[in-house]
């Protein structure tokens, strides 16, 4: 039986778990650590053992492929959309972006420092809305949990976030407002378990793998 | 012996890696960086504010423990130094079911005035001083059972009343132990993160202290990060070690 | 003024059950063996532990459990003198003493260190004071406060026994000049016998014996307070010319008279022997020197036997007797030398 350590996005939790339950089965076993992305690619830059790497941006897998540690180059598996977080039920009636301008409201969102901050920042920017959050999140989780608990309004998340969370509702944004990531993976250099690398990456671009996905929240690649 | 020095180690080695890892070249801009003046103003000030209200509230609950015994008194121990052994993050979760929004005191607050704790600075002083006072009120309670009761019983045979017995004789008498558990309360709300972040969010001027900036650049500048720990580092052994010579006083 | 008390109470294993009596200007010392509830008694009459019983100080009831009374220790005119002078750390002498003053006047407490002698000690901190400063800095610091009834618990014995006689003297000086009530709990039977009118035995939390001085160390009615005085204390049933001890023994005494009762023997009327003693001693018996005490001039000799005695003797009979400890020796007292009294 081969083995694969796996180094992938906080966001991926869900899905990748099941994957591994499901390839667990067959002839593979998986470790994974989830971390933000950030992190993963500095632990892999600083000589983590790790077989394969996914990210939940391209920025950070583009550092590594220029450090020379991919195998292969860097493949998109998924996607993900940003939504608003909004408490269940949605009691203060928020619909769109501009809906999270409205004064009274309190809105958290992530850090620019982390992906989903990111994004949300290029979301808002596209939708032509200023926002004053009450807090700027180092972690997505944080932003879910404040909304969840009811002392955040709304915040900005990924689908697969609030899919996962199961304690908020999510409001869609509109393809023009909404900025896309692209979730990329690749084998890295000094993997010591080249065939269990390749089985994972193999099985998360297969129709079973991708359907996990979407069920996580995800949009196929 | 040796023990002792792998002990030592332990703790030096670290600081050890983070002086000989330090970008140099960027301390001085990370410190005359705006946000490092910021955060550093928000953590002196949530920290000393927290040390404050531990003081004003800790050494009345210090007194409470050292003359209560039995079953009472261990429950009353065990929940002040609960906040010690809970993870920071699940204390900060507590204090959103009990300070929030929908929480048990937050919602009437909330209802009645419109005030909403979370995300205020006021959060984050709360987060520090849940986390904090324990290491007060446990210093100062060993202290009152270290003191002799002979001091509280010639100063009332002399004709002192409760009250002036405590002002005038037991307090002084554990300014010892005041300061260390103060010094100790201070230095853990300081370095508070998980509890400040659950509770109070992280939003640069308001509630973003050291900690959580050191957190967030991590992420993505690492390099300002080990500078912005330095600087928090310089500034606790500066005031420990100005300290030091009054740890002791007349005692 | 006078203190009368009744004082019982029960903590764990140990009980106290005391009846007291003082008149004003009378010194009482309170005398007992470790555990027997010294401390404890003078802490009942000072208010800090509740007590079963009645205080009465002068008229006033401090304490009347029957009543529910209870004046607390800060509201009696009550002063105690620790073992250990106290004194606050944290404030200087005069500071110390102006404590228990009205308005915390220094004015007073200067005055009151200066007839003391210590006007020059008024700025300094406790810790700077030699002990027998400190003491008689604690002594003017409750005497200041005017108390009606004056504690002294064990006021000497945490000092320099070089120093001991000199404060022992200004306690006496002061007490000559202070009306209350007085009770001084001691273990050393030289400051009790120095200090005090009255001597008050206390053992098990009971009084076992009280009078003058000499009256108590006469006639011991315990082994505490005979080897207080320093003589054999024997107990048995009197049969008229001798006494039954509980080992069977019979020891010759003219009118031992009947019934229970004491008899003391002072070591220097124990006679030993390398052989047989010839003669008029009534009660011989063998014994064994378990050990020897040298004291002053005297050498004492503890003799294990059918009556364990002490015996006092002199350097030059230890020799001529080779005595040492586990030697077999012949035990003599003479009839007249053991006093009888009943228990």
């Amino acid at each position: 039986m081969s083995s694969a350590t796996i180094f992938a996005a906080s966001s991926l939790k869900s899905a990748f778990d099941k994957i591994g339950t499901e390839m667990g089965r067959g002839e593979l076993h998986t470790t994974f650590n989830y971390a933000g992305s950030q992190t993963l690619a500095s632990q892999i830059a600083q000589g983590a053992q790790a077989d394969v790497f996914a990210s939940a941006d391209t920025a950070h897998m583009k550092t590594l492929q220029d450090a020379g540690l991919l195998a292969d180059p860097p493949r998109v598996f998924a996607h993900n959309r940003l939504e608003i977080a909004v408490e269940r039920g949605n009691p203060k009636r928020i619909h769109s972006l501009a809906d999270l301008a409205r004064s009274g409201l309190v809105v958290v969102l992530a850090d620019p420092s982390v992906p989903a901050g990111k994004y949300a920042q290029q979301a808002l920017a596209k939708a032509g809305v200023t926002v004053h959050p009450a807090s700027l999140e180092p972690q997505v989780t944080g932003v879910l949990s404040k909304v969840a608990l009811g002392e955040a309004d709304a915040g900005i998340v990924y689908v697969s976030d609030i899919v996962t969370s199961g304690n908020v509702d999510g409001l869609a944004i509109p393809d023009a407002q909404n900025v896309i990531a692209d979730y990329p993976i690749a084998r890295l250099n000094a993997t010591p378990n080249k065939s269990g690398a390749e089985a994972f990456i193999a099985y998360v671009l297969s129709s079973q793998g991708q359907a996990i996905l979407v069920r996580a929240g995800f949009e196929k690649a | 012996m040796v023990l002792a020095g792998l002990g030592l180690l332990l703790f030096l080695l670290p600081l050890a890696g983070l002086v000989a890892r330090a970008p140099w070249d960027q301390v001085g801009p990370a410190l005359i960086a705006p946000e490092t003046a910021t955060a550093l103003g928000l953590s002196l000030f949530c920290s000393l504010s927290a040390t404050a209200v531990a003081l004003v509230l800790g050494i009345p609950l210090a007194v409470l423990l050292a003359r209560t015994s039995g079953t009472l008194r261990a429950i009353l121990r065990a929940l002040t130094t609960l906040p010690m052994v809970l993870p920071p993050v699940v204390g900060g979760v507590a204090l959103l079911l009990a300070f929030g929004r929908r929480g048990l005191v937050g919602a009437p607050l909330y209802g009645a005035f419109g005030i909403q704790i979370p995300f205020t600075t006021a959060a984050a002083v709360i987060a520090e001083t849940f986390v904090a006072m324990p290491f007060l009120v446990i210093a100062v309670e060993a202290g009152l059972r270290a003191l002799d009761p002979r001091y509280e019983e010639a100063a009332r045979a002399l004709g002192a009343t409760g009250w002036r017995v405590f002002a005038r004789v037991t307090l002084p008498l554990l300014r010892p132990a005041i300061f260390s558990g103060a010094v100790l309360c201070w230095a853990r709300a300081l370095g508070e993160f998980g509890a400040t972040i659950t509770f109070a969010g992280d939003l640069p001027g308001r509630t973003q202290t050291i900690p959580l900036a050191v957190y967030v650049a991590l992420e993505t500048r690492p390099e300002g990060a080990i500078a912005l720990s330095l600087i928090l580092l310089a500034v606790s052994l500066a005031i420990l070690i100005g300290m030091r010579d009054r740890w002791l006083g007349w005692l | 003024m006078s203190l009368d008390a009744t004082i019982r109470l029960k903590r764990d294993e140990f009980a106290l059950d005391v009846q007291l009596e003082v008149s004003a200007g009378e010194t009482i010392a309170v005398l007992g063996p470790n555990g027997a509830g010294k401390t404890t008694l003078l802490r009942a009459l000072a208010g800090l532990v509740p007590i079963n019983g009645r205080v009465e100080l002068n008229g006033q009831v401090l304490d009347d459990s029957a009543a529910g009374r209870h004046i607390p220790t800060e509201r009696r005119r009550v002063g105690i003198v620790f073992q250990d002078h106290v004194l606050f750390p944290h404030m200087t002498v005069l500071d110390n003493v102006a404590f228990g003053l009205p308005h915390d006047s220094t004015r007073i407490a200067r005055e009151w260190l200066e007839r003391a002698g210590l006007g020059d000690r008024a700025n300094a901190m406790p810790r700077e004071l030699s002990g027998g400063q400190a003491q008689r800095v604690a002594l003017i610091r409750t005497l200041a406060t005017e108390p009606h009834l004056l504690l002294l618990d064990e006021p000497l014995s945490a000092l320099d026994v070089t120093i001991r006689a000199e404060v022992r003297r200004e306690l006496s000086r002061q007490l000559s000049g202070f009306h209350g009530v007085r009770i001084l709990v001691t273990h050393d039977p030289l400051e009790a016998i120095a200090l005090a009118d009255r001597l008050v035995v206390l053992e098990h939390g009971k009084v076992v014996q009280s009078g003058s001085p000499a009256e108590v160390t006469a006639r011991p009615r315990s082994r505490f307070v005979a080897d207080l005085a320093g003589v054999n204390l024997l107990r048995g049933q009197g049969r008229g010319d001798h006494i039954e001890l509980a080992s069977g023994t019979a020891l010759a005494a003219p009118e031992a008279g009947d019934g229970d009762v004491f008899a003391v023997i002072h070591p220097r009327a124990v006679a030993l022997y390398t052989s047989r003693p010839e003669g008029t001693p009534r009660n011989v018996w063998r014994g064994r020197a378990e050990d020897l005490d040298l004291q002053g001039e005297r050498v004492r000799v503890r003799l294990s036997g059918a009556v364990p005695l002490v015996a006092e003797v002199t350097p030059s009979a230890v020799r001529e007797l080779h005595l040492d400890a586990g030697a077999e020796v012949w035990v003599a007292v003479k009839a007249t030398e053991v006093s009888v009294y009943p228990a």
